[in-house]
């Protein structure tokens, strides 16, 4: 088996806040990538998944407390200086961001700011960077001299896929897509979904894709990750996720999405999220979750891989052989 | 000239020739920026072509004292028999070279001050917020009259004097407008990939800023000018370079009133105006055409435009 390209362990974020308890959006994730793959995170707004996505990079803003691991290439990230991460961010790790159109700038031409990317890294200069720019938007499917246009002049797809060729400037090893196909019509939507799909097998890219939208993840993910509270609460075959949800949140969230085919009624969750300053001993999903039991207030599940079918941390499933389950966090 | 093809990325036809277009057709729509452009427009020309408008140089006498107006001497004599238009159009130039280059101090000075403040934020912004404040409160006349009388009258010492005590507005509204094109996406991309402060500012930061910076100075330098002239008749004015405030003080001083010879203080005076007034009107103008948003939002000066501007 390929070594893994990214491998999380124990990530965690708290936000310091002053004269306030800490907010804990991201509680204890780990997963593995592997060249080629592409992990879906799903979960409801404020679960963390866009923070971890951030975490990955080294994004977050100075307020936040990153701990754990993050390797890429085996080599760890968290750990490197300022300028050090500035150099492997965007040459090994890229990352497409939520709502294409802010992240062009209105007043560069598109073409001129992918050569900004190569230039910054020194992959390219002048003519060279000019052509090498050119390939990019045609990788992803814009026809080269429309590179000479303003974000203005695209439509909501085209500039999508300008930032993804942004993103692909340097050749990265993972490209983390923060909600990509979020204010794009389905249309476009899967276009871009099919674009991913098709660069991360010709590129062997590993394709960390965030979205709410179980439909997209189903779609084009070959692993589903189901996160709630800033933690993984389900982690194993996108089939298999939502087709045999296992963890009662992913049993829930899986019911609560529409479908054409059966005239089931949508069943929304009850409840709200817990809050993330709070103190969570047990399961987070305990509240609201209708199975909860003895253990689930105190102790906490672990995520812990049940045969072949993935992960899952419930205390439903505690049964099952725990098999490399890794350290989570229990205060 | 970048920087007009910029605050309307929603405006989605044609390419940035006709935003250009759109941009200048906004300017001479409003008639108010063509007059305030005239007005400084012959202000410079006439400033520039002194030698060739004026008789007689600087300050050389052609008669008696306080002779008035004949053919001639279309706007009579001053206090030293010097023909008064001659000198109106050789005062332009100091006025005009004085209002302009401490206007572009206080761009430099304020400009560079907002962009560091707004850019940087934390304790750097503190600091120079709390700078900008201070100067912000200073009562600007007073000090100039104390610091040029210290330094000593120059028409350098004048322009460094003004341009120093006026950039704070500039700095406070390119601090603002600094900050919120900081938390733009495009400059949170532009860190993430990588890029350097200079990259960042340069490219991504200024383009913004700029129609904002040109808008603020040039009123600014309506500004300078007056402040010029009221340091000039309060007598702290370069002496071998006559501005408008200099003729003011000159034919104040040596009794014009008494002797009833307005033509020696109402000209220079109305050109003062003039100059303010056009200044004004173009820095306005510029300001709402770059900007559209100002003109429709509780910020802008005249909001009963709406009505007029609503069948754009």
């Amino acid at each position: 088996m390929t070594e893994p390209v990214l491998s999380v362990r124990d990530l965690k974020v708290r936000f310091a806040l002053p004269g306030r308890p800490p907010l804990r959006a991201v509680r204890g994730v780990s997963f593995d990538l592997r060249p080629g793959e592409r992990l879906g995170l799903v979960g409801e707004s404020g679960c963390g998944k866009s923070t971890l996505a951030m975490a990955i990079l080294g994004l977050l803003p100075p307020t936040a407390e990153v701990s754990g691991e993050v390797r890429v290439e085996g080599r760890e990230l968290l750990a490197l200086d300022e300028r050090a991460r500035d150099t492997v961010r965007w040459t090994k790790v890229a990352m497409v961001f939520q709502g294409a159109m802010s992240s062009l700038n209105p007043v560069v031409r598109v073409e001129d700011q992918i050569v900004e990317v190569l230039s910054v890294h020194r992959v390219a200069r002048g003519r060279a960077a000019r052509e090498r720019a050119g390939e990019l938007l045609e990788q992803v499917g814009i026809p080269a001299r429309r590179g000479r246009r303003y974000p203005h002049e695209f439509s909501g797809g085209m500039r999508q896929r300008a930032a993804i060729a942004m993103a692909l400037a340097c050749s990265p090893r993972v490209l983390l897509a923060d909600e990509p196909t979020t204010a794009l019509d389905v249309l476009a939507q899967a276009q871009i979904l099919e674009l991913l799909e098709r660069l991360s097998e010709q590129l062997g890219l590993a394709v960390v894709l965030v979205s709410h939208d179980l439909g997209v993840i189903a779609q084009s993910c070959h692993r589903a990750a189901v996160m709630y509270a800033g933690e993984i609460m389900e982690c194993s075959d996108a089939d298999a996720v939502f087709a045999r949800p296992r963890h009662p949140y992913a049993r829930m969230l899986v019911r609560a999405t529409p479908t054409l085919d059966d005239g089931e009624p949508i069943a929304a969750i009850p409840g709200a999220p817990p809050r993330l300053d709070a103190r969570l001993d047990g399961c987070p999903f305990t509240p609201r979750c209708p199975h909860a039991f003895e253990p689930c207030r105190d102790e906490r599940p672990s995520l812990a891989a049940r045969g072949g079918e993935g992960a899952v941390a419930c205390h439903l499933y505690r049964s099952a052989p725990a098999v490399a389950a890794p350290q989570r966090e229990t205060a | 000239m970048s920087f007009d093809l910029v605050t309307r990325p929603h405006a989605s036809l044609g390419g940035p020739a006709s935003m250009r277009a759109r941009a200048l057709a906004r300017v001479r729509r409003r008639p108010a920026a063509l007059l305030g452009g005239l007005i400084v427009a012959g202000f410079v020309l006439v400033a520039i072509a002194a030698p060739l408008l004026t008789a007689h140089g600087p300050g050389t006498r052609v008669g008696p004292p306080f002779a008035p107006p004949s053919a001639a001497h279309p706007l009579g004599l001053d206090d030293g028999g010097v023909d008064v238009l001659s000198q109106l159009i050789w005062g332009a130039r100091v006025s005009l070279l004085i209002g302009f280059a401490a206007a572009a101090v206080s761009m430099l000075v304020g400009g560079s001050l907002g962009l560091l403040s707004g850019y940087f934020g934390g304790v750097v912004d503190t600091v120079l917020a709390r700078v900008i404040d201070y100067f912000l409160v200073v009562p600007v006349l007073p000090l100039m009259i104390v610091v040029a009388a210290i330094w000593g009258p120059s028409v350098l010492h004048i322009i460094v004097i003004v341009g120093l005590l006026l950039w704070t507005t500039t700095a406070r509204v390119v601090r603002a407008q600094v900050q919120s094109v900081r938390e733009r996406g495009y400059v949170r991309r532009a860190e993430a990939i990588g890029a350097g402060h200079a990259r960042i500012v340069v490219r991504h930061v200024l383009p913004q800023v700029g129609p904002l910076l040109i808008a603020n100075t040039v009123l600014t330098v309506g500004v300078a000018i007056f402040a010029e002239t009221a340091l000039a008749f309060l007598g702290l004015g370069d002496p071998s370079a006559a501005s408008w405030g200099a003729m003011i003080e000159a034919a104040f001083s040596g009794s014009a009133i008494s002797a009833g010879a307005w033509w020696a203080i109402v000209p220079p005076g109305l050109c003062v105006a003039a100059v303010i007034i056009g200044c004004s009107l173009v820095g306005v103008s510029v300001e709402d055409a770059l900007n559209p948003r100002l003109a429709t939002s509780h910020l802008s000066r005249r909001t009963f435009r709406l009505i007029r501007d609503a069948d754009d």
